[in-house]
């Protein structure tokens, strides 16, 4: 059961870290000016929902499964995942607003964050891998 | 013989050259400044040698016609060329330092020919002439290879600007269509220049960075300069030469000018020097000089016509002066505290440090406008610089390092006014326009040319080729003089684009109007006034053949007005899907002005009566603007939308948010839009070139923070009339009516495009104003036009070692309403400084409060507006406090400021009890957040009159220091302290706030005020609403009317005048304004000043 569940959260971080790097790619697309603000900010928002939902089930899932260090790791990125979506003011579209993202170098926070979860991510992979092999071995 | 002197004398000549020329930026200065004022052609030969002083204000210039004075002495400048031939790079050598004994036969000669061809083309006969044009001539006096180019000049631009004042003009544009002329087959690239030419010749090109190689450094192509052999080479090329020469002059509205001969001798010293080159004609500037004649800032620097002595003799007189000019050219003067050149504005900085005692100064307030800084740079720098009023900076010294900025405590940025109407603006038209290859820069005053065919880039330090055709100047018509070509002496230019800048051909202006008729709008009355003003503007449109016109209206439903030609009257077409809007025909909705000029014409005067039985109180606005971006979307334009009310139905609906009960409170009000709707449909219409202009005439709250958006991202302009009815409020009315007349009929541009470049090393981090951000640098404004300011905020990124100085340049790239693609480009270029106190005494005030203003209205927005508040606050004190702690060497007691910034917490508390930002129960959200809109979208200075307006007394005006312009005199009296201690009751105050001027009259004000000024008898019988002055017969109501209509001319928009009373309504606007006074819920200036004082001594 164990081994599922860490094959399952596995497959998942592999999901996010290809997500976490074609935000990075976007974003620096942007930063070269090969793509304009609007198409690149339609682009990453579609995704952010996908990322919310995606960390949100992983999180549960260890929740769930009962294991509490790999739930608290998690459980900061989780809550800022959704804080931010929530946040979002009413008149933007969406986390990644055309508009604003040239403005007081928010596009650098977005790199700079989308670089953490980079990280972020690559670390959980490993723990999940060790965690599965480890569960494959016990059962 | 005077062959080792060659390279030598040749500089110092160009030294000696500069002295007489320092007129020569001061004229580009005024050829922004005079912009609207001061043009007098009426005035003919008013400059006459004596009489204008080089330093004159703009304002009282006297562009008199042609002074005509002797034609022939003129014609000494062309004549010149006989010694020197245009073979300029080649060979060629300066005739007067081979000795004054050559010089003798050449006059003559040029005399001759001068009269000869003088006759032929007498003066004014530009048009037929035309054929005469020898090309072919002229292209025979360059050396094989090199690229003719032509000078056409005439209105340009001039045209395109609605300024009346244009019309001083003595020559009809078409006098001057060179560029057209069928005479150039070799031609390749035409210069032309609406108005004048700013001589070029006048700046001699200084290096600009001493540690690079110098500009033009006279050895390099010194050899070439002592051939004695041209002489020989020389008079082959003469005549042709001669005769274009002679053709241009008479294309020139005057032939010539007044004190020639002083001229060429003077370009002749001037030739011989600046890099090294043969100056192989002293005519050209003559002839620049006879062009700028007509209608353009005087020419010439009188006072060097009178100092130099005619002819030949002047010549030998600037030989002898050779000597001292040399050193001049060899130190090449810039950057800070550099020379006793720059001692003059040094010592203007170093006033700008001392340090002011806000609490003990009572009087801080300059009795006059306030004129913004000018950077620590040598003279000759400092007067190619671009004017203020188009670009400043924050801080005229540029911090080296973010730290420095950041114990700075003050905002870095550049505040623009890109589009601003300008009645002398230089155009050139080229096939190459130079660019630095690298970060694309275009080629400005202040790059530095290495050696002839070299140029570094001032931006990113790359050094460029100079293109063949750039060594030819088409403004002196020699060749290998790239340094002097109009690009390189202008910060603001304007340049015709040629296809690579286009994505697309030009389209035609279009223009929607799109009109809510809802019962509510047509109670306001405000379709009448609309139509009426439409109707009487239909002509002056900008555009050309190909403008488009077309209208929508809308309630519930949406209403199209098809205006095909051949129906005797406009059909209207109802879509009443709002869900999915459509539209009803594919063609006829937007028709050309011209051709279907009368159903168009019909249809106005129609179109206010139609509904006026309408029951309809829904507005579906939404609907209505998808349905004016899919019309308008395959060609762009512009979309002018009116609405009355809270859009109700349909996409885009909205409810509403303002409740008057907490309007007190500064928390939960609602600035953010609630609806991403016209963000987007902005974007979109962004995307397709259209650009929607609101126009918001509402009596109740209609959500402007979410409306505002479809303008704010399409980068059009927002109008708010607040309560307009045409019989309730006529005040409103007349407004609107002026006001849409400057709209109609202002400049525009289409499918603009905007680039801000700073000098490596500094980046911009945000944009303020109305456009979108396409990519890191590139503002995409589908419309621009002559009201919009913009502002960017920048940081040091690296550091700025071994840089003096640093340089912004903005390049707009737009269709004029004629299917042009121009570019315009303005370059500001500032010193670097690496101490504290330099970037005390250098700090623009008025510059910093804009930006501050444009950074709170952001915070105000993502934040709260008490964090803006306390932001703009807090601005005050850490500069403060950081001046105190690093700078000030001696604590004093009390609240030290530099001079620099001595206004600054004024104006921030004048900020902070502006509409936008004050708390309280009088601002309704809706005006909050126009004000806010205007903060943004406003040119700086318009933005300063805005937050702290000038108040004058005017029951008193004299003539003792007045302006004369045109005849008029225009008293000036000082500016008052905004305070009611000011004020007297026995006095009349006019309160001067940009967009609205109120006339206080007190109740004891003297009688002969109240009749001689109001024409009314006493004090009671002023009447309630009067917005007009009298214009009687008197001395006081002729200067009180000269002076209110002097200060409504500066400025594109029309003020209205309130004229109150004690009893007035409007007293408590007035009584608003008085920023230095307290207020229910704000400080008096000197308790915000104790209030700061505590925080800084903190």
């Amino acid at each position: 059961m164990e081994s599922v569940v860490f094959i399952f959260a596995l497959i998942d971080c592999c999901a996010l870290i290809f997500l976490a790097v074609y935000f990075i790619i976007t974003l620096s697309d942007l930063e070269c000016d090969y793509i304009n603000a609007r198409s690149c900010c339609s682009k990453l928002n579609k995704w952010v929902i996908p990322e919310v939902i995606g960390h949100a089930v992983v999180t549960v899932l260890m929740l769930i499964s009962l294991h509490w260090f790999i739930f608290l790791l998690n459980l900061p990125i989780a809550t800022w995942n959704i804080y931010r979506f929530i946040m979002v003011p009413s008149g933007n579209m969406g986390v990644f607003d055309p508009t604003e993202i040239h403005n007081r170098g928010q596009l650098k926070s977005h790199m700079k964050e989308a670089m953490i979860k980079l990280g972020f991510h690559l670390l959980c992979f490993f723990m999940y891998l060790y965690s599965m092999i480890l569960a494959l071995i016990n059962d | 013989m005077a062959q080792p002197a060659g390279p030598a004398a040749a500089c110092r000549a160009q030294g000696a050259g500069r002295q007489p020329y320092s007129n020569g930026p001061v004229q580009n200065q005024m050829m922004h400044s005079s912009d609207a004022q001061g043009y007098n052609p009426a005035v003919p030969g008013s400059y006459s040698h004596q009489k204008v002083p080089p330093h004159q204000p703009s304002g009282q210039y006297n562009y008199s016609g042609s002074p005509n004075v002797s034609q022939f002495n003129s014609y000494q400048g062309p004549g010149q060329t006989l010694n020197r031939p245009p073979v300029a790079p080649l060979s060629g050598s300066p005739v007067q330092q081979t000795g004054p004994v050559p010089q003798v036969p050449p006059p003559a000669l040029q005399n001759s020919a001068a009269i000869s061809s003088a006759g032929s083309f007498p003066p004014g006969a530009g048009p037929p002439m035309l054929s005469n044009w020898q090309y072919s001539q002229s292209a025979l006096s360059h050396p094989a290879g090199t690229p003719t180019s032509h000078l056409a000049h005439g209105m340009g631009t001039g045209s395109a600007q609605p300024s009346p004042s244009l019309s001083g003009n003595t020559n009809p544009p078409g006098s001057y269509q060179y560029a057209a002329s069928p005479g150039g087959p070799s031609l390749q690239n035409s210069y032309m220049k609406p108005g004048s030419v700013p001589p070029p010749v006048t700046q001699p090109l200084t290096p600009l960075h001493p540690p690079r190689p110098p500009l033009g450094p006279p050895p390099v192509g010194g050899p070439p300069l002592i051939r004695p052999s041209t002489l020989t080479a020389g008079p082959p090329n003469a005549q042709p030469l001669l005769n274009s020469a002679a053709n241009q002059e008479g294309d020139a509205t005057s032939a010539a000018s007044d004190g020639s001969a002083v001229q060429n001798s003077y370009d002749a010293i001037e030739g011989g020097g600046l890099m090294a080159t043969p100056h192989p004609s002293p005519a050209p500037p003559n002839l620049k000089m006879n062009r700028n004649v007509g209608y353009s800032y005087p020419a010439l620097p009188p006072g060097y016509q009178n100092t130099s002595p005619p002819g030949a003799p002047g010549m030998q007189a600037s030989a002898l002066q050779y000597p001292d000019g040399s050193k001049h050219f060899h130190q090449p003067p810039l950057g800070t505290n550099h020379l006793t050149a720059s001692m003059g504005s040094l010592s203007l900085q170093q006033e700008g440090l001392r340090p002011v005692n806000l609490l003990q100064e009572r009087n801080i307030l300059p009795t006059t406008i306030l004129q913004a800084p000018v950077p620590n740079l040598h003279e000759d720098i400092q007067k190619l610089n671009c004017n203020p009023e188009l670009f400043r900076c924050t801080l005229t010294n540029i911090p080296q390092t973010q730290a420095l900025l950041n114990k700075a405590k003050l905002p870095l940025g550049l505040l623009l006014h890109p589009f601003k109407d300008l009645s002398q603006l230089p155009v050139v038209t080229s096939s190459t326009i130079v660019r630095c290859r690298s970060c694309r820069t275009y080629i400005n005053p202040f790059v530095s040319f290495l050696d002839q065919r070299r140029w570094k880039c001032n931006l990113c330090y790359r050094v460029n080729d100079v293109p063949e055709e750039f060594m030819y100047n088409p403004v002196t018509r020699v060749y290998g003089e790239p340094h002097k070509r109009p690009e390189v002496q202008n910060a603001t230019i304007e340049f015709m684009a040629p296809s690579e800048y286009m994505l697309r051909p030009p389209q035609p202006p279009v223009y929607l109007f799109v009109f809510d008729v809802s019962h509510n709008a047509i109670e306001t009355g405000y379709l009448n006034t609309v139509c009426k003003t439409l109707l009487d503007n239909l002509d002056l449109l900008p555009g050309n053949t190909r403008t488009k016109i077309g209208f929508i209206t809308f309630d519930s439903t949406i209403h199209f007005y098809s205006l095909q030609e051949g129906l005797s009257q406009p059909q209207m077409l109802i879509v009443s899907d709002i869900e999915d809007v459509f539209i009803p025909m594919p063609e006829n909705l937007l028709v050309n002005l011209n051709e279907n000029k009368e159903l168009i014409q019909d249809l106005l005067r129609t179109l206010p009566q139609m509904f006026t039985k309408s029951l309809e109180t829904q507005s579906a606005l939404g609907p209505a603007l998808q349905a004016a971006f899919k019309l308008m979307s395959p060609t762009g334009g512009r979309i002018s939308v009116f609405q009355t009310q809270l859009p109700s139905v349909g996409m885009g609906a909205l409810k509403s948010r303002e409740e008057p009960n907490q309007r007190a409170t500064a928390k939960e009000i609602h600035l953010t839009p609630s609806t991403d709707f016209y963000k987007k449909l902005a974007l979109d219409c962004s995307g397709q070139q259209v650009a929607v202009d609101l126009f918001l005439l509402s009596g109740q709250y209609s959500d402007l923070a979410s409306l505002g958006c479809i303008s704010r991202y399409s980068a059009g302009s927002v109008y708010y009339y607040q309560s307009y009815h045409h019989k309730h409020n006529p005040v409103q009315v007349e407004k609107l009516q002026k006001e849409l007349k400057r709209y109609l009929t202002r400049k525009i541009g289409f499918e603009a495009v905007m680039r801000i470049r700073c000098t490596k090393g500094l980046s911009i981090h945000t944009f303020h104003g109305n456009f979108f951000v396409r990519s890191t640098d590139l503002l995409s404004l589908p419309n621009v036009n002559p009201d919009a300011g913009y502002a960017v905020q920048m940081s040091v990124e690296e550091s700025l070692t071994d840089m003096q100085v640093v340089s912004f340049q903005s390049a707009l790239l737009y269709t004029s309403s004629k299917g042009e693609r121009r570019i315009r480009v303005h370059t500001m270029c500032l010193p670097v400084v690496t101490t504290l106190s330099d970037v005390y005494a250098g700090a623009d005030v008025q510059a910093i409060t804009g930006l501050l203003a444009n950074m709170a209205v952001d915070r105000s927005v993502s934040a709260t507006l008490s964090d803006a508040r306390d932001a703009l606050v807090n601005a005050v004190i850490d500069s403060l406090s950081a001046y105190r702690s690093s700078v000030l060497s001696i604590q004093q007691p009390g609240l030290m400021a530099p001079s620099s910034l001595r206004l600054f917490p004024l104006y921030v508390l004048a900020l902070l009890k502006q509409k936008a930002f004050q708390t309280g129960t009088n601002a309704r959200l809706d005006e909050r957040i126009f004000t806010m809109c205007q903060v943004k979208n406003q040119p700086l200075v318009y933005l300063m009159l805005m937050t702290h307006p000038s108040l004058y007394r005017v029951d008193n005006l004299t003539d003792e220091g007045a302006l004369n312009i045109n005849d008029r005199t225009i008293p000036q009296p000082p500016i008052l302290q905004l305070s009611v201690e000011k004020l007297s009751r026995d006095g009349a105050y006019l309160m001067d706030a940009g967009s609205v001027m109120f006339l206080w009259i007190g109740k004891s004000c003297g009688q002969s005020f109240i009749s001689q000024v109001l024409g009314v008898p006493n004090y009671g019988s002023i009447p309630q609403n009067m917005t007009h002055l009298p214009e009687l017969e008197t001395a006081e109501s002729i200067r009180t009317i000269a002076f209110i209509s002097w200060l409504r001319e500066q400025r594109p928009f029309f003020p209205i005048l309130y004229i109150i009373k004690d009893d007035s309504p409007l007293k408590s606007s007035f009584l608003q304004n008085m920023i230095e006074d307290r207020t229910e819920s704000a400080l008096s200036y000197y308790e915000f000043l104790l209030h700061i004082q505590q925080q800084v001594n903190k």
